[in-house]
């Protein structure tokens, strides 16, 4: 059974309630209070990241339950412009915003499993999954 | 939501009470400054014990703010950062560099106390 939370992301208020509801459903699929704010702060990177790069987007957050492992889903997508070298954006220290940079490679350490599809001026879909130990 | 910030003495104490968006993190850096300034203050608590994620732009901030009142000779001290959240922050790969951070509001005042007496 899965069922997904959806979360509007158009200001910096919307990366905390993101980021609340995700350490939530944490909660909810049994992570350790540990877990849940690695979860947590890793859904309000990628939901900054909308509003930063993008200015709007969404984040999608599902618990799996499945026979084999359980975990959740972190989706962050937007339609904004776009990651033009994805391997240089996941380098510890690149950033085209002034930023500290460590924005993505960050995230990816923060969880088991991570992903990035982005398309020049179409968008930036970041999926990644956290299993429950 | 608004941080409020106390003046005892020589000090002021800022404490977080709850999760801020970016723009309450910018207008706390502000805030903490003008008081500074206002009242002369030689040191400086954030207490974060409320805080459940410090993320890159939080943790950037209270470095700036730290960064900025040292620049008006004043010294700042985080405190109560939460175990789960030091635990994130440095998987994230966050530092506080240069920024003295205490177990709480105790420690903190010890730690300006001592800053202070050894200063004058």
């Amino acid at each position: 059974m899965e069922n997904e939370i959806q979360v509007p992301i158009n200001s910096d208020q919307d990366v905390v309630t993101a980021r609340q509801k995700g350490r939530l459903l944490a909660a909810a699929v049994g992570f350790s209070s540990v877990d849940a704010t690695l979860i947590a702060t890793a859904i309000s990177e990628l939901a900054r990241n909308i509003v930063t790069y993008a200015k709007s987007g969404e984040i999608r957050l599902t618990a799996i339950n499945g026979s084999a492992r359980q975990g959740i889903r972190l989706v962050a997508h937007d339609r904004g412009p776009g990651i033009s070298d994805i391997q240089q954006a996941l380098r510890d220290g690149f950033s085209t915003s002034g930023s500290l940079g460590l924005g993505l490679p960050g995230v990816k350490r923060l969880v088991d499993e991570f992903e990035i599809v982005s398309e020049q001026n179409r968008g930036t879909t970041v999926t990644a999954h956290k299993w429950k130990p | 939501m608004e941080v409020p910030i106390l003046k005892q003495g020589d000090f002021l104490i800022a404490t977080i009470q709850a999760a801020l968006t970016d723009a309450d993190l910018l207008h706390l850096r502000t805030a903490l400054l003008q008081q500074v300034v206002r009242c002369r203050s030689r040191g400086v608590i954030v207490d974060v014990t409320s805080l459940d994620v410090m993320d890159s732009f939080a943790s950037r901030t209270l470095r700036e703010i730290a960064q900025m009142i040292h620049l008006r000779g004043a010294e700042t001290v985080i405190v109560g950062i939460q175990p789960e959240v030091a635990f994130a922050m440095v998987q994230l790969g966050l530092k506080l560099e240069d920024v003295a951070t205490a177990l709480d509001l105790e420690e903190g005042l010890a730690h300006l106390q001592q800053k202070s007496e050894s200063t004058t």
